[in-house]
């Protein structure tokens, strides 16, 4: 349709020309307007590369969900959290959350992303322009503490546009943070990861940060190093497609 | 003739643009946010966009480790010259206290588009206030926003005040607010996230004279945003 208009264009403005040079012959020019059947559609790729830096001292995070989707949040705050988000949460398993529904195309990090560490991942989909990037980590020395980006809109970024910001930390709400040994898979602990129970407010809101037994939490199996301040992660989003 | 006029608009709008970019007057206010915390010496400064004074996930430069562990911006200051960069040094003549603010003018010159802020933040013993690379705005107008306090990852945080500020020594320099403790045996002696990275904050304990730190866990707390900072584009 584009061509065609182009076309006509065209044609418009070497009338005008021609007007112009000899005055007013409007009696030339009606020839008929090519039709030119449009070209079969090529599949358009979008492909965004997510970069992410751990920012914290010494929580190692989770690989990272990241999932373009058009609708649906992976979380809401005041609201219960997902089966799927409550596994990454406590365990750090990030398969339910890129096998949810609304999931247009997801990609996982390829493994634990350590504190200082960088890591980019790369998600690309046919056809459908994305709406939405979302992503989530758990911090894997802690009960449910997971850092992430919800329902960022993507829609008005173009190729080569670049975004870059960081991220906070929440709680899933659906363990306590009682920080003992047995309650926190990552290495500062080594203890038990999902557990389907709900003991805590079941609510997904901000975390507070680890106590530590350092800080007077005797039960807790955690340090001061495993202290942390928001922001956690940094995020840089690239179009490159 | 339209045409003609058309075109020499176009190239006073294109001259004004670049003339703008060129050379910019801004007046940037820096306000400590913190309630205990002590802001060294500020440097500010328009750089061009390929440096930075340091970038989070990253090892800290030599002359960053210097500013974070000891308050001393000269390293940076030489490189920021060696870039041709518009820099401005303790805009507070000293420290800058909590809850007080300091005002730094700048004109810029060509290419220094991109504006970077660091302090060291005491007592800690190599965390920093900083703003990283900031595209300064063409549009003229007051812009707002706030900083993070990160932890240059060259040091263990043993939180000790020992005056030890020199680069790889360990301990605290000072606690400026005379509130400090001694005879502390150190929260750690060992750091892995050796990147730049957020700062987890300080730990202290309620034993001003024994205890793991020499440093009050009522005072020398904080939580981010540790700075706010507002740029006047003139």
């Amino acid at each position: 349709m584009f061509f065609t208009q182009t076309k006509k264009l065209s044609l418009l403005l070497a009338s005008i020309t021609i007007l112009t040079l000899s005055g007013c012959n409007n009696s030339s020019d009606k020839k008929a307007v090519v039709i030119v059947p449009p070209p079969a559609p090529t599949p358009i790729v979008y492909s965004y590369e997510v970069t992410l830096v751990n920012l914290t001292q010494g929580q190692p995070m989770s690989p990272a969900a990241v999932i373009l989707h058009n609708g649906g949040q992976l979380w809401k705050i005041g609201e219960s959290a997902s089966t799927s988000l409550e596994k990454l949460a406590e365990s750090g398993d990030n398969s339910a959350v890129l096998a949810d529904t609304m999931v247009l195309a997801g990609q996982g990090g390829a493994g634990i992303l350590l504190p200082g560490a960088s890591e980019t991942i790369t998600l690309s989909i046919s056809d459908t322009q994305p709406m939405m990037l979302s992503l989530a980590a758990m911090l894997v020395n802690t009960n449910d503490a997971f850092t992430g980006v919800n329902a960022m809109q993507l829609s008005n970024m173009a190729m080569g546009d670049k975004v870059s910001f960081t991220t906070s930390t929440y709680d899933a709400g659906t363990e306590q943070n009682s920080e003992m040994m047995a309650t926190i898979p990552g290495p500062a602990a080594g203890g038990e990861g999902f557990n389907a129970e709900r003991d805590d407010i079941d609510k997904v809101s901000m975390h507070a940060g680890i106590v530590s037994k350092d800080d007077g939490l005797m039960q807790s199996a955690l340090t001061q190093a495993e202290r942390f301040d928001n922001p956690t992660l940094m995020v840089t989003i690239t179009r490159t497609k | 003739m339209k045409i003609k006029t058309l075109s020499t608009v176009t190239a006073f709008l294109f001259a004004s643009s670049i003339s703008a970019v060129n050379a910019q007057q801004l007046e940037i206010t820096v306000t400590n946010l913190t309630q205990g915390l002590y802001y060294t010496p500020l440097l500010v400064s328009a750089h061009p966009a390929n440096m930075s004074l340091y970038t989070l996930g990253q090892p800290a430069t030599s002359a960053l480790q210097m500013m974070a562990e000891g308050g001393d911006i000269s390293g940076l200051s030489a490189m920021l010259t060696t870039a041709n960069a518009n820099s401005t040094e303790n805009p507070a003549s000293g420290l800058l206290a909590p809850a007080m603010s300091t005002t730094a003018m700048l004109t810029t010159t060509d290419g220094n588009n991109y504006l970077s802020l660091v302090a060291m933040l005491l007592p800690t013993n190599d965390g920093f206030v900083g703003l990283n690379s900031w595209k300064i705005p063409t549009e003229v107008g007051t812009y707002t926003f706030t900083l993070n306090a990160y932890d240059a990852g060259t040091e263990a945080n043993d939180e000790m005040i020992t005056g030890g500020g020199a680069p790889s020594v360990s301990g605290i320099p000072a606690a400026p607010g005379g509130d400090g403790g001694t005879g502390a045996s150190g929260v750690t002696m060992t750091e892995t996230n050796t990147n730049v990275h957020v700062h987890p904050g300080n730990l202290g304990d309620d034993d001003l004279s024994a205890g793991k730190s020499d440093l009050s866990n009522t005072v020398h707390r904080w939580l981010n945003p540790v700075a706010r900072v507002s740029v006047k584009v003139m």
